[in-house]
């Protein structure tokens, strides 16, 4: 006999929804709490370190912006293909190609710039992360083969790509074979926003992309039909709906939307390409999209909090000597926790003696 | 003090689920050797309380008597033990394993394999039951599935044995077998918990009818002294009104012409449709009968598009060939389009009853204008339905999942009918739907008939293509008999056709005049 069940609800819990994210951030700080206690660290002084001192500054304001761009950018487009059951894993590698293509723009046209540029570094950016994104979905649409390896296995090779790039076309003449390119000149680079930061367009770019994936996903019929295709296959087929266009722009749009992140990282805060233009953006955007339970508005929220554990990580590794793993593991707790509390949305926790249980009326 | 004390007896059971009082102190008496039916519409209660009786829910109040001693049936095995047997529903059967592995994972000691086929086949020989327990399961058509899990409650040596709605699924030679055997274990002393929601058959099989409406039991009665319409009545707990069948008009032009459609499908469990031929007119309804798996599936996703067919000429809506078209498509030439299952094909689960009636509805209502959804359209339209076909809900912003069958139903074909179809192909119109809802079903259709569209029945039900249609054709293994008019023929003939005894040549038949 157990003393703690689950017990199904009749009806998901709309408010288990909006408050397990909460519950697992909460579940993260005191298993941080813990995890800096039992190291021998002053837990209190160590969490300070990590969550609260980077915020208190507009320097630290305006890098966790510049964090959260990127993941931002890519998990609204995760979030609307995972809405339509696309699991596209490779936002990694199409943020790689967008910087690719988007910088290797702004070193073919070293010291010929000009204002235009500057957009058509964008739009290449763009098309970059599309492209890669093209190679799943096609594989997909025509073969049925799953979109989760496939794009992940692209990731992989886009790392490669920009290896092999950076130890030779894009490498610096002048750089003594150091794998890195010349820097951009001005006219590549994105304007910053905010004096006193790093804050860049790009940030404009999340806001924008967070404020037209709402209006996709809540007013548009093609928002419409992702969201049948997502709940319920056999309805969208019964409605008509075309469920290869769906994956396909799912896709397309996720693919862009990564690659103008990955321009957005080589045209600001970094101004140059090298071997590693992301921490795992890609990767943590994932973690994004459902801590931010694929809502617009949430990933915005969960995009700061993801940027927080990276800022707070490196600020760890700075006044506690803590090892870089340490953003990894907080990032891994805090998915773990949200996979874990999720479970409350359709049961309940019950103390006691089992009992059989029923769900549903006659 | 009786002599014999009674099989089974409730006492005020009742039962609350959050929102809901499910049972509402039922009281309930079973006698050895007697065929008792529990009547009472979708949401009446039955399910719980059988459910209750079967140990797989807890009454929260109320005492069960089994043989006279106070009870207490803590699961399912508790209730195999006292001698209580349960077929549900939906069989849970698998298909790869053969009747005696079956059987045996079903049973709480199954003994060695060699024993328990000779018991098999005992039972099965002695009941009439005719079953090979070294078939797969997979080959067995359905009424013979259904024999695999009376012969594993039957191995148990039942004292009561509860059917669940065991007809649904079987040719009216089936039932009538099936009945059979039900009398010969009551004579045995068996009790016989019947559900069904067909009158005739509890009138001709049943001794005693309890009768529940929501929640609670409303009456009981011999059923043999009763009419279905009684019958009704007393469950829906108004007067009845039923459709009546007007004369049929002059048919009209044909709206949907099918010729030598054929299909292939890469799903082994597919039944491939066979040079099927048939055609509807204009102000008719043509009722396909057929026991569940003789290509009705197919022939739906055939005509609704959302499987296409290789010659486009082989589907014609409105004389256009269509076989190449999506939904959308035919949807714009006239089709409208209510399958067979009502949550998870013809509306989701989880989105407002608003934007369920967009999903269908965005062909041929002004429902989305420049790629935008227009939500206050969508609302005023669901409202219409809703309005229109009575749909009991509290509002457009229900989800589809929160509304009963019957009022689902009814939203669906109201959403359809609502778009003036000119064309109406209906799946399993009122499976598993109570009997108001059902009439109000029957007479939208026939209106919808009679307004000038022609429509398309696919049904299990015989008594309702009996209602609805003017013309009758039967899907046996993919192929289609002869369509015969509806005046001209009798459930025992189309009963017949539905086990595949189809009368071969076409011109010998004098009945038959139309396609």
């Amino acid at each position: 006999m157990t003393l703690l069940r689950l017990e199904p609800r009749g009806e998901a819990s709309r408010a288990m929804v909006y408050a397990t994210p909460l519950l697992a951030v909460a579940l993260t700080l005191a298993s941080g709490f813990l995890l800096f206690w039992a190291m021998g660290f002053d837990p209190v002084k160590a969490l300070h370190a990590f969550f609260i001192a980077p915020l208190m500054s507009l320097r630290g304001l305006g890098e966790l912006a510049v964090k959260a761009t990127p993941l931002v950018l890519c998990a609204i487009g995760l979030a609307i293909g995972f809405r339509a059951n696309v699991w596209n894993i490779g936002a990694e590698g199409q943020l790689t190609l967008g910087a690719i293509a988007g910088g290797g723009l702004a070193l073919a046209f070293y010291g010929e710039g000009g204002w235009w540029l500057l957009p058509l570094m964008i739009v290449a950016g763009m098309a970059g992360g599309a492209l890669w994104a093209a190679i799943p979905a096609f594989l997909r649409v025509r073969f049925n083969a799953s979109e989760i390896l496939t794009s992940l296995m692209l990731n992989y090779v886009a790392l490669h790509l920009l290896n092999y790039l950076m130890h030779g076309p894009y490498r610096d003449p002048d750089g003594f074979a150091f794998p890195e390119s010349r820097l951009f000149e001005a006219d590549a680079v994105l304007p910053l926003l905010v004096a006193g930061t790093r804050v860049h367009l790009g940030s404009l770019f999340a806001l924008l992309a967070v404020a037209a994936g709402w209006f996709l996903m809540a007013r548009t019929f093609i928002g419409f039909q992702i969201k049948v295709i997502g709940l319920t296959p056999t309805a969208a087929g019964y409605a008509g709906f075309n469920q290869k266009k769906i994956i396909w722009l799912t896709l397309l749009l996720s693919g862009a939307l990564a690659g103008l992140a990955g321009l957005g990282e080589v045209a600001g805060p970094i101004g140059q390409m090298n071997p590693t233009i992301s921490p795992g953006y890609g990767y943590t955007a994932i973690i994004v999209a459902f801590l931010g339970r694929l809502h617009p508005v949430g990933i915005l929220l969960a995009g700061f909090l993801m940027a927080l554990s990276f800022i707070g990580g490196e600020a760890a590794q700075i006044a506690l000597g803590l090892p870089k793993a340490i953003t990894g593991v907080f990032q891994g707790m805090l998915l773990f926790f949200l996979l874990a509390t999720d479970v409350l949305i359709r049961y309940r926790v019950r103390f006691g003696a089992k009992q059989v249980v029923g769900r549903a009326a006659a | 003090m009786s002599s014999l004390p009674h099989r089974l007896e409730l006492r005020g059971i009742t039962k609350r689920f959050p929102g809901c009082l499910a049972n509402d102190k039922v009281d309930l008496v079973l006698k050895p050797g007697e065929i008792h039916a529990l009547l009472g519409e979708n949401g009446a209660g039955k399910s719980t309380l059988v459910k209750i009786i079967y140990g797989v829910l807890h009454a929260d109040a109320g005492q069960i008597l089994w043989n006279g001693h106070d009870t207490r049936i803590p699961d399912p095995a508790g209730a195999r033990r006292l001698g209580i047997g349960m077929v549900f529903q939906h069989f849970s059967l698998f298909d790869t394993l053969t009747v005696a592995e079956n059987i045996s994972l079903g049973l709480d000691q199954p003994g060695p394999m060699d024993a328990l086929s000779v018991r098999i086949a005992e039972v099965s020989e002695r009941y009439g039951l005719s079953l090979d327990p070294r078939r797969h399961v997979h080959n067995l058509s359905v009424g013979e599935r259904q024999r695999v899990e009376i012969v594993r409650c039957l191995l148990q040596d039942p004292k009561l044995l509860i059917m669940d709605e065991p007809t649904s699924v079987l040719t009216p030679q089936e039932a009538t077998r099936l009945f059979e055997t039900l009398r010969r274990l009551a004579a045995e002393g068996c009790t016989i918990l019947y559900i069904s929601h067909k009158l005739e058959e509890i009138r001709a099989l049943c001794d005693t009818a309890t009768v529940l409406r929501g929640g609670r039991v409303v009456g009981s009665c011999d059923p043999r002294k009763e009419t279905a319409r009684s019958l009704a009545e007393m469950m829906i707990g108004t007067e009845l009104s039923t459709p009546e069948r007007l004369p049929q008009g002059e048919a009209g032009a044909p709206k949907l012409q099918v010729r030598h459609l054929s299909t292939t499908s890469d799903n082994p469990f597919a039944t491939n449709l066979k040079d099927v031929s048939f055609e509807v007119r204009a102000g008719e309804i043509l009722g396909i009968a057929g026991v569940a798996g003789n290509g009705q599936a197919e022939l739906m996703a055939a005509l609704s598009g959302e499987a296409l067919v290789p010659d486009p000429a082989s589907v014609a809506i409105e004389g256009r060939p269509a076989g190449h078209l999506g939904p959308r498509e035919r949807r714009l030439l006239g089709l409208a389009f209510v399958p067979e299952e009502r949550l998870g094909r013809g509306a989701v689960p989880e989105l407002s009853l608003s934007e369920n009636a967009l999903l269908s509805g965005y062909a041929r209502e002004p429902l989305v204008r420049s790629g935008l959804v227009h939500f206050g359209r969508a609302r005023s339209y669901a409202e219409r339905i809703i309005g229109a076909f009575n749909v009991v809900t509290h509002g457009h912003r229900a989800e589809a999942r929160s509304l009963s069958g019957g009022n689902l139903q009814k939203f669906i074909i109201g959403r359809e009918i609502l778009q003036k179809p000119r064309l109406l192909v209906v799946g399993q119109p009122t499976w598993g739907v109570d009997a108001g809802a059902a009439a109000a079903i029957h007479r939208a259709l026939i209106d919808l008939a009679r307004s000038g569209a022609a429509v398309l029945v696919i049904s299990q039900d015989l008594d309702e293509l009996f209602v609805l249609s003017d013309r009758i054709a039967v899907l046996f293994h993919g192929h289609l008999s002869e369509s015969r008019p509806t005046h001209h023929t009798s459930v025992e003939e189309i009963g017949l056709l539905m086990g595949g005894l189809f009368n071969h040549p076409p011109d010998e038949d004098e009945v038959d005049r139309a396609v």
